[in-house]
């Protein structure tokens, strides 16, 4: 009765400093999301100040005319819209004073305002004539929205896990932000998001149709194939994904975080706001003023970062994760977000060391390729040191480990994949037909990086872009648009709470599917499997995030060699029976994945 | 010729069998079952109330894989078996026809005839049912009284510990499952049932439950004479075989239904598997009935083979993958043979293995070396034959070892000193843990006065070669 009642009051404790946490964190998440409203836009020659002396009197001479000069806008789409105006008005301007002759001594590439150039000056022309309690207190609100959202979010989590150490996965299918939804709801989201892609795709392409149309064919051919002529059952519908209801608080989050990242990529000129109050941390680090990449960067991190804590509080008694945890936190830390801020600081090339072609698809564009090459020894090291990683690192690392080195240790995808998305990992969608597309649309993927990759590198070295019928800038631009931009962010992490949290890894990572063909065909690594101790309870399987049935081969006393686990490890932590052991061994690498270990009887013995 | 299988009971005794019955033949099969559609793992129950997985999640094939494989399944409860017109009755009233029958209808669970035992919210755990009936009577529950300290009791307490349920958990004996686990680890998970906030309550009965004006469980009163206030009592005091409508069939059953080693019972072709079965002449150090998961499995793959044994005609792909070698179908019956005795489960967050025999009462030729964390949640007990030192049992609690090292020390009785010296290919602890071998051989040390070391770390490639070889 005493243990009761010292529970009940603990109990009752935790669920204050819990409900404060919360409170807290939905406190900041308000503020940060009304931050981009908060302030006032107006254009003065300050608030301008472009370094191009040309561009900035023929804009101010176009807004004065038009007389948005020192008018007060309520919100960034109202200013920037005639800002945008105004930008093509003076590179009108521009072009015909060129065309009735140039200045004395003027440069008429210097002179002439780019294409490319309007959207760049638009965006931080808007920036930069933010003004308000925003743009005035940044720190303030760095403390309002980053500082309270951290504290609240540990107050909130961990208390969750100040029970005994062991594995707590209670009432994740009970709660409404974790247990998914239904899959009639899921394939409606899903195909408004293709469609929605397909359609910006229009746009971003120039209005091309034939990119989204490529796209949808080759989409329609993976459905065809898995539905019609794979399809494993005789009428029976795959495993269902649903939960009993579905939980719409989850939903909400995954629409929040689609929102977020369709601002990030194609409308920054909207969120100033979050870009400002990173500011000054930017120019702590690099001397620059923040960009929207850099307000991504370092949300990444924190979120990394803390829910890397929660991740450690939940393991707690397991070495493995907590070593494996630690690792993705440090790399993102450092190696995505220190690293290269520090290297711009130090006026050298902004890389990251262990990101690896072809999740970087970005490494074989010429502009890269030209910075590094421009950059002295330690551009020249960059360059060698990413293509070694591709040719030698990525084999030989992943034989000796497994690709778990990787995706589950060092990649930032993974990183954020194994700490906000661990809440989310059981949303997987485990069925066979899952795999079916799974390994269709993953190798398409590679195919496609490839291809682009290589008409890429053609031009660069022939400095022709047209291959075949194909034009390589255009291929280039439809991949970062489709696999960069719209597959690995929007599907890839806003799809956390409505299709677990490796949707990217699974499905889309070409480097992923590169490790994979390593792992599967030549590795020491996979995971063993404790004789005849499998209960089948389906623990394993249930919360792989990639999706794979593990307990098919646990209850067969088969080990698991797959070319998409990424070595987690969350299969062995959650089985109840510790069945699952992940090892390298050069011992069997050939043998590793037959089922002769399977339990049989063999002249009336049992055989293991 | 194809004949007609049928199968009651599609638990992992009735479907092992099933599939490898498909594996092995084109006969007609069809499983008869009256809990659920499908076939589902029933040690997962609790993750499914912890919200831990869906019941989705607890069964092991897809939907599809039944009829993919030609395996009929056909919802109902068998109320009849006759043998001699080799017949079933449903209770929907309909019959169905067999050529051969395996019975694998699993158990019940147990009630003693305690005053008040059908009262509404008292139950036991074993069927989908108790599941969804624990799950009504769980909403605003105040606190809930287990009664039994075994397997079952302590899962159950867990569950409703996960809902923040207050749980008394009476026990009759002086240790939390002390029939099974020696006194030491008896113990340590005595403290961690308290640890987790569970009033434990070690040598107390249960003697009546008292209900309610609506007839719904009120309180219970104990042998000590001390009455405790609850909305719901669990009733986990064992489980017996399923065999109440075998009766007057002529098929003979004890507590279980008789079989010989061959699973058969004593009207051929009808044979039976899992929890239900009852061995005529079980093997030495083997109890008749044992009603675990893993021997459900085993006994449905036995099974199998000899439901379609001796039938050439029946083979399907002709051969049999076994064990790496290939074995011709219908060379004759196999005897059921369990093998080394192993076991495994869980107490709140402590693991639990069993290699060999343990008794909870070291008999007088034994020995054992045991090892304990000083933080009182890891332990290692080695026993062995006192005078030739042959390893008889492995008991581990917070600790994994490899079920092939072990079962191989214990199939050749391999000796305490060479097994503690190689105690390192047994490991089966993930990445990074720390290991404890080498605790343990300075445990035996000091007992012994011998100075061993330990040889052989933790690591795939020792324990292969020590397998291979
Ligand atoms: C909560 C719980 C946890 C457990 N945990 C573990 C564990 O961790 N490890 C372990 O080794 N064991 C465990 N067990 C025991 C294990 O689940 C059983 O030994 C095993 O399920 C028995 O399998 P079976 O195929 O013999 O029978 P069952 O699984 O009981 O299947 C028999 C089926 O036949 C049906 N049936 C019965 N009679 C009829 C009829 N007349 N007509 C039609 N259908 C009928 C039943 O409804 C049932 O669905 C646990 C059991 C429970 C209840
Ligand atoms: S199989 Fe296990 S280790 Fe591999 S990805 Fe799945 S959960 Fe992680
Ligand atoms: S979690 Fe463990 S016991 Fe459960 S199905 Fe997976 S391997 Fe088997």
């Amino acid at each position: 009765m005493k243990e009761n009642l010292l529970i009940k009051t603990m109990g009752f404790n935790m669920k204050i400093i819990q409900q404060t946490g919360l409170v807290l964190f939905i406190g900041a998440l308000l503020i940060f999301l009304s931050v981009n409203g908060l302030d006032r836009y107006r254009l003065t020659p300050e608030s301008l100040g472009l370094s191009n002396v040309h561009h900035q009197q023929a804009i101010l001479d176009a807004a004065r005319q038009s007389g948005m000069l020192g008018k007060t806008y309520a919100s960034s789409f109202s200013f920037h819209s005639h800002l945008k105006k105004n930008i093509r008005a003076a590179q009108q301007t521009l072009k015909t004073t060129a065309q009735n002759g140039l200045p004395e001594g003027v440069n008429k590439g210097e002179y002439l305002l780019g294409d490319w150039i309007v959207k760049e000056y638009a965006l931080q022309i808007t920036r930069q004539s933010a003004a308000g309690p925003v743009a005035s207190h940044p720190l303030l609100f760095l403390m309002l929205t980053f500082g309270l959202g951290i504290l609240g979010g540990l107050l909130y989590i961990l208390p969750q896990f100040s029970g005994t150490a062991g594995i707590k996965n209670n009432h994740i299918y009970h709660r409404s932000m974790t247990r998914g939804l239904k899959a009639g709801l899921r394939g409606i989201f899903l195909a408004t998001t293709i469609t929605g892609i397909l359609i910006g795709g229009v746009a971003y392409m120039g209005g091309k149709w034939l990119w989204s149309l490529l796209a949808l064919f080759v989409g329609g051919f993976i459905l065809w194939r898995v539905f019609f002529t794979e399809n494993p059952s005789t009428g029976c519908p795959a495993r269902s994904a649903s939960p009993e209801h579905t939980g719409w608080l989850g939903v909400l989050t995954g629409v929040l975080l689609i929102g977020f990242y369709i601002l990030l990529y194609w409308a920054p000129q909207h969120i100033t706001g979050w870009v400002r109050i990173v500011d000054p941390l930017s120019r702590a680090l690099s001397g620059n003023p923040a960009s929207h990449w850099f307000l991504y960067g370092t949300l990444y991190t924190v979120v990394v970062l803390v829910m890397g804590v929660r991740m450690m509080a939940k393991y707690r008694h397991n070495k493995y994760q907590l070593v494996r945890t630690g690792s993705v936190m440090f790399f993102q830390t450092a190696f995505a977000f220190l690293i290269p801020e520090i290297l711009v600081r130090l006026n050298q090339p902004y890389y990251d060391f262990k990101n690896i072609w072809p999740l970087n698809y970005t490494f074989f564009f010429d502009y890269n390729l030209k910075t590094l090459t421009n950059s002295g020894g330690l551009g020249i090291f960059m360059l060698v040191w990413g293509i070694v990683l591709i040719v030698v690192g990525v084999p030989v690392i992943t034989y000796f480990f497994g690709k778990r080195w990787y995706c589950s240790w060092v990649c930032g995808c993974g990183g954020l994949a194994e700490t906000l998305g661990d809440p989310y990992r059981q949303l997987s969608d485990k069925s066979l037909r899952a795999w079916k597309y799974e390994r269709w649309i993953i190798h398409a993927v590679l195919a496609f990086a490839v291809v682009m990759t290589a008409l890429v590198l053609y031009t660069y070295f022939t400095g022709s872009r047209n291959v075949l019928f194909f034009n390589s800038d255009a291929v280039r631009n439809w991949y970062g648009f489709l696999i960069g931009s719209a597959f690995a962010g929007i599907v890839g992490t806003g799809f956390y709470p409505l299709m677990g949290n490796r949707v990217w890894c699974r499905f889309g990572c070409p480097l992923a599917a590169y490790l994979g063909l390593v792992q599967r065909f030549k590795s020491r690594f996979r995971i063993t499997v404790n004789g005849g101790q499998c209960i089948s309870c389906g623990n394993c399987s249930t919360y792989c995030e990639m999706g794979i049935d593990v307990r098919h081969y646990a209850q067969r006393g088969q080990d698991i060699v797959r070319s998409s686990c990424v070595g987690c490890g969350v299969c062995a932590a959650v089985c109840p029976r510790g069945v699952l052991r992940l090892e390298n061994s050069s011992a069997d690498v050939q043998e590793r994945a037959s089922d002769v270990r399977a339990i049989h009887i063999i002249n009336g013995k049992v055989e293991l | 010729m194809q004949q007609h299988i049928v199968i009651i009971g599609n638990g992992i005794a009735g479907i092992t069998a099933a599939r490898q019955i498909r594996k092995l033949s084109e006969h007609r099969i069809t499983v008869v079952s009256s809990e659920t559609d499908h076939f589902f793992s029933r040690t997962a129950l609790m993750y499914v109330y912890m919200g831990h997985l869906r019941f989705e999640d607890t069964k092991p094939y897809e939907d599809w894989f039944w009829k993919k494989n030609r395996i009929e399944l056909l919802r109902g409860f068998v109320k009849k078996v006759e043998p001699e017109q080799r017949r079933l009755l449903l209770e929907d009233g309909s019959t169905l026809c067999f050529d051969k029958l395996l019975i694998a209808t699993g158990s019940r669970s147990n009630k003693f005839g305690w005053p008040g035992q059908d009262l509404a919210g008292v139950q036991g755990l074993y069927h989908y049912q108790d599941l969804e009936s624990m799950e009504r009577h769980s909403a605003g529950l105040r606190r809930a009284v287990i009664v039994g300290g075994g397997l079952i009791g302590i899962e159950m307490a867990e569950m409703l510990h996960s809902r923040h349920i207050p749980v008394t958990f009476l026990v009759r004996e002086k240790n939390f499952w002390d029939g099974v686990l020696p006194l030491e680890e008896a113990q340590m998970i005595n403290r961690h049932i308290r640890e987790n906030g569970i009033d434990l309550r070690l040598e107390t009965e249960l003697k009546e439950i008292l209900p309610d004006a609506q007839g719904k469980v009120r309180a219970v009163v104990t042998n000590k004479g001390e009455t405790i206030e609850c909305g719901f009592v669990g009733l986990t005091v064992g489980v017996s075989p399923n065999v109440a409508f075998l009766q007057d069939s002529g098929i003979e059953t004890d507590r279980g239904v008789l079989v010989n080693e061959h699973l058969e019972t004593n009207i051929p072709g009808i044979f039976a598997a899992g929890d239900c079965a009852q061995l005529r002449a079980p093997r030495p150090g083997r109890r008749p009935i044992e009603a675990v998961w893993y021997t459900g499995r085993m006994m449905g793959e036995t099974a199998a083979y000899n439901l379609t044994g001796g039938d050439q005609s029946a083979v399907g792909s002709g051969q049999w993958a076994v064990g790496g070698e290939r074995l011709a179908v219908g060379a004759g019956l196999v005897p059921y043979d369990p093998g080394i005795w192993f076991n495994s489960a869980k107490f709140f967050d402590m693991e639990y293995q069993v290699y060999g025999t343990i008794l909870p009462n070291m008999p007088e030729h034994q020995s054992a070396v045991y090892w304990e964390h000083p933080e009182g949640r890891r332990s290692v007990r080695i026993a062995y034959q006192r005078q030739t030192g042959n390893v008889v049992g492995f008991n581990l609690m917070g600790v994994r070892y490899r079920h092939e090292v072990c079962e191989k020390w214990l199939r050749a009785g391999t000796h305490i000193e060479e097994v503690l010296q190689n105690l390192g290919i047994a490991n089966f602890d993930p990445e990074f843990y720390r290991q404890y071998e080498t605790e343990v051989i300075a445990q035996y040390n000091r007992q012994s006065g011998r100075n061993l070391r330990l040889k052989k770390r933790r690591g795939l490639a020792g324990a292969l070669a020590f397998l291979r070889g």
